[in-house]
């Protein structure tokens, strides 16, 4: 970082309002530590397994959740859409961005959830910003969870609406403010299935009949439990027996499916409209070819990943139990997803955490506030369905040693 | 209700979030004055939309910095 202090450097600026972070972040990296958000990925193995500064390591922090990023299937099909299509199409969805795998994805994701409409997105992120700003408008009112992602605050900010936060998973805050809206205006209630800092999920059987009382349209983001939560891995709404009465979902190619790109699927009949007047949807060249191709190729695989699921809660129900066991504060009382949130004390002893277990060759997020709730420093664990149990062994081996030389348990 | 009872319930409200005991005026802002971080104002606005049962909008809230300023939003919308 010092080396970034030019010696002329202004006293004030348009850059002084970082101030504050980058003393933050000289301080944090004056201890020696090493920089938590500037590793790099020398080669990638597996879904599971990566070389970090020369060491082999095993992941553990990657959204990666069903493992399908070295699919084979997966794999192929991405090489044979670069023969036939090329590296990119150089364009908007309503251009010349449209390919034939673009429509097959969209046809992939209509029944992986039941729904009548699939529009793709080149971003995870563009889909909820493209949605929510484009649904809820001037004199419009969103009441969204008060930890939701950044992408939905971004898409409210962006859309103009009068944006009413509740407490987390706190269904009676929730049924206060929608009863005090004015008559008349416009309703949307925007959840997540799995919130991805704790890992906790939302009650959202109480909440969507609470909103549909009300008179709102709901919105689910559901990046978080794609392809393992629910019967048929379409997620917290399916496993609680109300995804017909989610008016959008949202979710992301970047997490389970193993690529990037974002997606709504609905049942409104006008949904079709979103495609002209959804900025982000219209203003942005759409995703390459190879990445729509090995996106329906793994959405289709999900469909019938019932035996992966299964390993994967195993997973994720065995690593929760021992570190709990260690005596580490977790983010949840019992398992409720794939995400393990290890509770750390302060920042400076979670990024030590964080490092200890690096040399360890273990992976995983370091979070901090403002991404995290209540201003808490976490290690945020995401298990995949290729993790053996014996990496699952290996990986409590690493939290136990890690923990003990900072001081944590 | 007019705006001194307002202010005086406002004041109530204000005084379990007020930990240093700052003396309040109608000048006193959330954030430079009181200190508070964003998620104490959060648990403060859902307190006030509670206790007078109306919605304080995000788009709103950035437009109150002080108590006066609070008075008179909740002043108006209790119309």
């Amino acid at each position: 970082m010092n080396d970034m202090t030019p010696p002329e450097m202004p006293t004030t600026d348009l850059f002084s309002k970082f101030d504050p972070l980058i003393e933050t972040r000289r301080s944090l990296l004056a201890t020696g530590v090493t920089d938590p958000f500037s590793l790099v990925m020398e080669k990638v193995l597996s879904p599971t397994t990566a070389i970090c500064s020369g060491r082999e390591t095993i992941l553990l922090g990657t959204y990666n959740y069903m493992g399908m990023t070295f699919d084979p299937d997966v794999i192929a099909a991405g090489k044979q859409a670069l023969d036939d299509f090329g590296a990119g199409t150089t364009g908007s969805r309503v251009l010349n961005g449209t390919y034939a795998g673009h429509r097959a994805v969209e046809e992939a994701l209509k029944e992986f959830y039941g729904m009548d409409h699939a529009m793709v997105f080149s971003t995870g992120y563009q889909a909820n910003l493209g949605i929510i700003s484009t649904i809820a408008g001037k004199g419009d009112y969103i009441v969204l969870d008060i930890d939701s992602h950044a992408s939905i605050w971004d898409g409210c900010k962006m859309g103009d609406a009068e944006v009413v936060p509740f407490k987390h998973n706190d269904i009676e805050a929730m049924e206060k403010r929608l009863k005090r809206i004015p008559e008349g205006a416009g309703k949307l209630v925007i959840l997540e299935g799995v919130y991805s800092m704790l890992g906790d999920i939302a009650p959202l059987k109480e909440m969507i009949r609470i909103a549909k009382e009300n008179g709102a349209m709901v919105l689910v983001d559901e990046a978080h439990s794609m392809g393992f939560i629910g019967p048929n891995g379409r997620g917290v709404a399916e496993d609680q027996g109300v995804l017909d009465q989610v008016d959008f979902v949202i979710g992301t190619f970047s997490k389970s499916v193993g690529t990037v790109g974002g997606f709504c699927v609905s049942n409104h009949p006008k949904f079709e409209i979103m495609r002209l007047v959804c900025r982000p949807y219209v203003f942005t060249a759409s995703l390459p070819p190879s990445v729509v191709a090995t996106a329906a190729t793994s959405i289709r695989k999900l469909m019938h990943a019932g035996n992966k699921r299964a390993h994967l809660w195993e997973n994720s129900r065995t690593l929760h139990k021992a570190l709990t066991d260690l005596g580490f504060k977790l983010g949840t009382a019992e398992p409720q997803s794939a995400i393990i949130a290890v509770i750390m004390p302060d920042l400076e002893r979670g990024a030590m955490m964080w490092e200890a277990l690096l040399h360890e060759g273990l992976y995983v997020n370091l979070a901090r506030p403002p991404a995290t709730p209540a201003g808490m420093t976490l290690l945020r664990c995401s298990l995949c369905a290729e993790h053996t149990a014996e990496q699952v062994g290996i990986i409590t081996g690493m939290f136990e040693r890690a923990g003990k030389a900072v001081g944590i348990i | 209700m007019d705006r001194a009872a307002i202010a005086a319930r406002i004041a109530e409200v204000i005084e379990p979030f007020n930990k240093n005991a700052v003396p309040i005026t109608e000048t006193t802002s959330f954030a430079g004055d009181l200190e508070w971080d964003s998620l104490t104002v959060m648990d403060f606005v859902a307190a006030i939309e509670d206790e007078f049962d109306i919605i304080i909008s995000m788009n709103q809230q950035a437009e109150i910095e002080t108590y006066g300023q609070l008075i008179d939003a909740v002043t108006t919308m209790q119309g």
